[in-house]
Parts: structure tokens; sequence; C-alpha cells
């Protein structure tokens, strides 16, 4: 591995999870974080489909949304607990990412980057319009995890901050984790191949298609329970989630961080959730400051945050 | 019945006849060279065998099997593969991982173990992994294994690439120019890897604009001009043929410099 080992990864990042409360000066930071992990999942999904497998995707909040609106709809609906949702919404984007990435990850570049823009855009019409079943742009109120429940009842006395700062962190490093074992392993191995040369790929016994499929399909789902996980801690969800803006937000994180590596992605995530939170005392500016720091960043670190800095200190190093 | 036999084989882009009507056939442990000027149709005829290009005419039989048209993935598990003129290599990847990736492409269903590291899709890549350093070994590229192949020396890096295509342990290889770009010592490795591959029994099918290497290590030469095979037969035979002469001449001597398209 590049970086370093797995378990180095996966340990820094865990030890950073657990260490990071100590610093907080208000409950508010739970929710901050939280929120960050929540990126972190659904940019660690994109970092096996863009740095990985090579292919891009401008539309994975409509997954997003799918997880979301999984957890608003089946529990009223179909009686469904929200934790079974949760899975619920994964099958149900798997099951779509199948559908539409047969046809349309035949495309390359530019192409299937319009042509996922467009599948997000789709869904995030879909749950804008369908206002008898979700409310429509105003969104929807969703119900909470009975776990919290469960936990209070054996003692454990968690705010709903903190709460969801655990869970979702447990989520994002189940998430790291198998990415990790992925980029290890010969799927892993396949998918970088096809990568580096889809021609060469080939001529090794690489079914380029079927291994395309399979990385939009995991990184569907990781998108998926990413926002299941940010409906169900906001109790409440709105067609945002699968808008534009927030698939671009994703690929942002990833290529900012380094899509190439777990960490760095994940890192980017943080950043670009943390960013906006710091730049509000630019007050009106704020958004012109973070479109700078991000050009800034790709000028000056073009492999991404994370990668860009570890070969600098590696080169000095040696 | 012979392991590859290509028959009729024929391919038209717009109103160019690329390749037309061509077929040899290939044994276990022989070298067959295509030669020809450029844009004789010597890459078209490998992308044809290789399934890159689905031919509009004529057959490829491997083992007497019909695989005209089969995806490129399905015939390396069959056991045929190839090499690229220009340099097909991960160069993201280590060198070791570039020939590890040909290991066990063929199973299906490994996903699931993958994703959770369980034992057994552990032990497979261990497995790999000492197959490929084997393999890295025959080639003295064990040493740079850990390096990202971008870092390689260009000759290395044709090796590398001929290695990567012996994990699908193939019975049938094609080599596009593989000393394309090469000095002469890198040539005269290659020289002895394609020889010593042959002897263990592969068929080798060669293209490559290095004359003296061509005459030295071949059984077998077919020679194309404008898509058409014009002459084949043993080296010396080939080389004295007055149609070959020809068209040599004919297309003048940048054809030894430049690749062919």
């Amino acid at each position: 591995m590049k970086l370093s080992s797995k378990w180095v990864q996966l340990a820094a990042l865990a030890v950073l999870v657990a260490v990071l409360p100590l610093f907080f000066p208000s409950g508010y930071y739970y929710r901050v974080g939280a929120l960050i992990f929540v990126n972190g999942l659904a940019v660690t999904g994109l970092v096996i489909l863009i740095g990985y497998a090579g292919q891009i995707s401008l539309g994975h909040a409509g997954f997003a949304g799918i997880g979301g609106y999984a957890c608003a709809l089946a529990p009223e609906h179909l009686g469904l607990p929200p934790s079974l949702s949760i899975l619920l919404g994964a099958a149900i984007s798997a099951l779509l990412a199948v559908l539409i990435g047969k046809p349309i990850l035949r495309l390359r570049g530019y192409y299937l980057a319009v042509a996922t823009l467009g599948f997000g855009i789709l869904v995030s019409m879909v749950l804008t319009n369908e206002r008898a079943l979700t409310g429509g742009p105003d969104g929807m109120a969703v119900q909470g995890l009975a776990l919290r429940k469960i936990l209070r009842g054996w003692g454990w006395r968690l705010s709903s901050g903190e709460f969801w700062y655990v869970m979702s962190a447990l989520a994002m490093l189940l998430g790291v984790w198998i990415a990790l074992n992925l980029f290890q392993s010969a799927t892993g191995r396949a998918m970088r191949a096809l990568h580096g040369s889809e021609v060469a790929a080939r001529t090794v016994g690489i079914d380029v298609a079927r291994l395309k499929l399979q990385a939009f399909v995991i990184s569907a789902v990781y998108a998926s329970v990413s926002g299941s996980l940010l409906a169900l801690q906001n109790k409440f969800v709105t067609p945002d989630i699968a808008g534009f803006m927030h698939s671009i937000e994703l690929v942002t994180m990833a290529v900012l961080g380094g899509v190439g590596s777990v960490v760095g992605a994940v890192t980017g995530g943080a950043i670009l959730t943390l960013l906006p939170q710091v730049l509000t005392v630019f007050a009106e500016y704020e958004q012109l400051v973070l479109g700078l720091v991000m050009i800034l960043v790709m000028i000056f670190l073009p492999r991404g945050l994370l990668p860009s800095i570890a070969a600098k200190m590696k080169g000095r190093g040696e | 019945m012979s392991l590859l036999d290509v028959s009729g084989l024929g391919i038209g882009f717009g109103g160019l006849r690329a390749v037309d009507n061509v077929g040899f056939s290939a044994e276990p442990g022989e070298i067959v060279s295509i030669i020809g000027p450029n844009g004789a149709g010597k890459t078209t005829l490998f992308n044809m065998i290789s399934g890159v290009y689905l031919p509009d005419s004529g057959h490829v039989r491997l083992d007497g099997r019909d695989v005209t048209g089969a995806a490129p993935h399905r015939l390396a598990r069959m056991g045929l593969t190839r090499t690229f003129q220009n340099l097909q290599i991960f160069q993201d990847m280590t060198v070791l991982e570039n020939v590890i990736v040909g290991f066990h492409q063929s199973e299906s269903g490994a996903l699931l173990s993958d994703l959770l590291a369980l034992p057994a899709a552990r032990k497979r890549s261990e497995i790999a992994r000492m197959q490929a350093r084997e393999l890295l070994r025959r080639v003295r590229l064990d040493k740079a294994a850990e390096e990202l192949a971008g870092n390689l020396s260009y000759g290395a890096l044709k090796r590398l690439e001929i290695v990567r295509a012996l994990a699908m342990q193939p019975r049938v290889l094609l080599l596009d120019e593989p000393a394309a770009g090469c000095n002469a010592v890198e040539t005269e490795e290659i020289d002895h890897l394609i020889v010593e591959l042959a002897q263990s029994g592969i068929a080798i099918l060669l293209v490559e604009h290095d004359m003296k290497m061509v005459m030295r290590i071949s059984n077998h030469v077919v020679v194309l001009d404008h898509g058409e095979k014009i002459a084949e037969g043993s080296p010396e035979s080939v080389s004295k043929n007055p149609d070959v002469i020809a068209a040599y001449l004919g297309a003048g001597d940048e054809e030894s410099v430049d690749a062919d398209s």
C-alpha cells in the first residue's frame, strides 16, 4: 500500500475519532463531527469508483437521496424499523445502480459524467415532484433510531449529537476498512488495472464491464447508507440530499483530498465540511474564499491534499 | 488440427480492406513472425486474432474451437493473450502488482470475500504473489518488484509486459513489436526470452521490424502487404521471394524505423 499499511491508516482514523471530542467546546461539535463522518462514508465510496476504477459519477447524490427517503418512507408506509430501512435503501440503490450502470458504464469520460449527472437530476426531480409521497420540496420528517432508546435502557445516556457521532464514526470506519480490503484484493487490483489501461486489463482476463459495474454498485451502496444516516440524524430529509450540488460536493471532497487514497479523500471530506463553518468569519465572502481555497489546492497540489503532501515529505526524507 | 488456426480473416474500415483473406496456423512451441511494410495490416491482424476487432470475414480457431470475435478477456482466460506495440503497463501499480493482476481473474463470486478480507481472499492473494515473484525472477525483474512500474526503464517495461501476459499461462502469445525502441542489449534479452518461451511450449506470434531478430528466431514467416498475404514459409525462403523483396523496396526504408499503423 502506498501511504502505509491498512491497519495503520485505520488505527490513525479511529484514534482521531476517539480523541477529537476531548477538544469539543460544546455539544454542537458532535453534530459537525457526525456530518464529517457521513460525508466521509460517501466519499470513500467514490474513491472506489473514481480512485480505484477510474470512472466518474456526478450523480451519486441520487443514491444518497434514495437512502435518505427510504428511511423516511419505509417506516411510515411499510412499517419497517428505520435500521432495516437503511438496508432496504441500500438494496434499492444497488439494484438501481445495476440497472442504470449496465448501459451507461459503456460511456467514458465526459459522456459518463453527463449520463450520471442526468441520473442524479432525475432522482431529485422525482423526489421534488411526487408531493403526495415525499412532501415535495418541503421534505418530510424521519423517525429516530430505536437503538438510542435501547442504549438508554442499559444506562447509556447519550445526547442525540453524541449518539450520532458514534454511529456515523462506526459506519465510516467500517466503510474505510472495506475499501482498504478491496484495495489489496484481486478485485481491487483488477479495478486499478482497468483504470491504468482498459485494453491491457482485458488481455489479462479482466472482464472490464463487470468490474466497472461492481465499482459503481459498491459506491452507490456507500452513498445510499450515507444518505440514510444523514436523514436519520437530521430527523428530516429534503430533495436537496439528492441534488446536483450534493453530487458535486462529494466529488470535490474526494478529488481535493486525493482520490487515489481513502484516508486522503476522507480528509478532503472533513476539510470541505469544516471550511464553511470556519469561513463564516468572512461573512458574505464565504463562498468566494471557499472557491479560492479549492482552486489553489488543485493548482499547487494537483494529486489532492494528502497524496501530494505525502509525496513531498517522502522526497525530502530521501 | 493446429493449436491456432487462422483462416480467411478480413476486415474493412470504410471502403478500405485493411486485411483481406489472411490465413496461417501455429503449433505449440513454434515462433510465427508476421512481417510486412508499414500499413500492411499486421497490427490489425493481431487485433482481430486477440478479439479487439471483430473480423467481418474468416475464422480464428483455438484448439479447433471457433473463437472468432470472442471478447479479449475470454480469449485471455482460454490461453490466448498479447502485448502491445505502444506499451500498455499499469503505471500506478507496482511491478509485482502488474503481474499479480493476471492471476485468478477467472474465479467468480470472489467479490464478497475480497471486500471483507476473508481468509480465502488473503490466501489467493498470497499464492498469486508467490507465483508472480517466480515469474519476475525469470526475467530478472524480481529486485524491482515493489517499485512503481512507471519508474522502470523502457526495456524493463517491455519485459514486464511479456511477463504479465505469462500470468495467464497462455498457450498462444501475440507479441506486437516486443523489441521496438529497445537498444541492442535489451533486444537481445527479449530475443532470448522469446526463444525460451517457445521452448516451454507456447506458440508465439510475432510482429517485429527488427529483421535480424525475425530471421534468427522464427520457424515460420508470414508476409503481408496491403492487407494481403503475399508469401509465407521458412525465413530463408521468404527472404529470397521476389514479391517480398519488391514489397519492401517499394515501401522505402522508413519502414524499419516508423511504427506500424
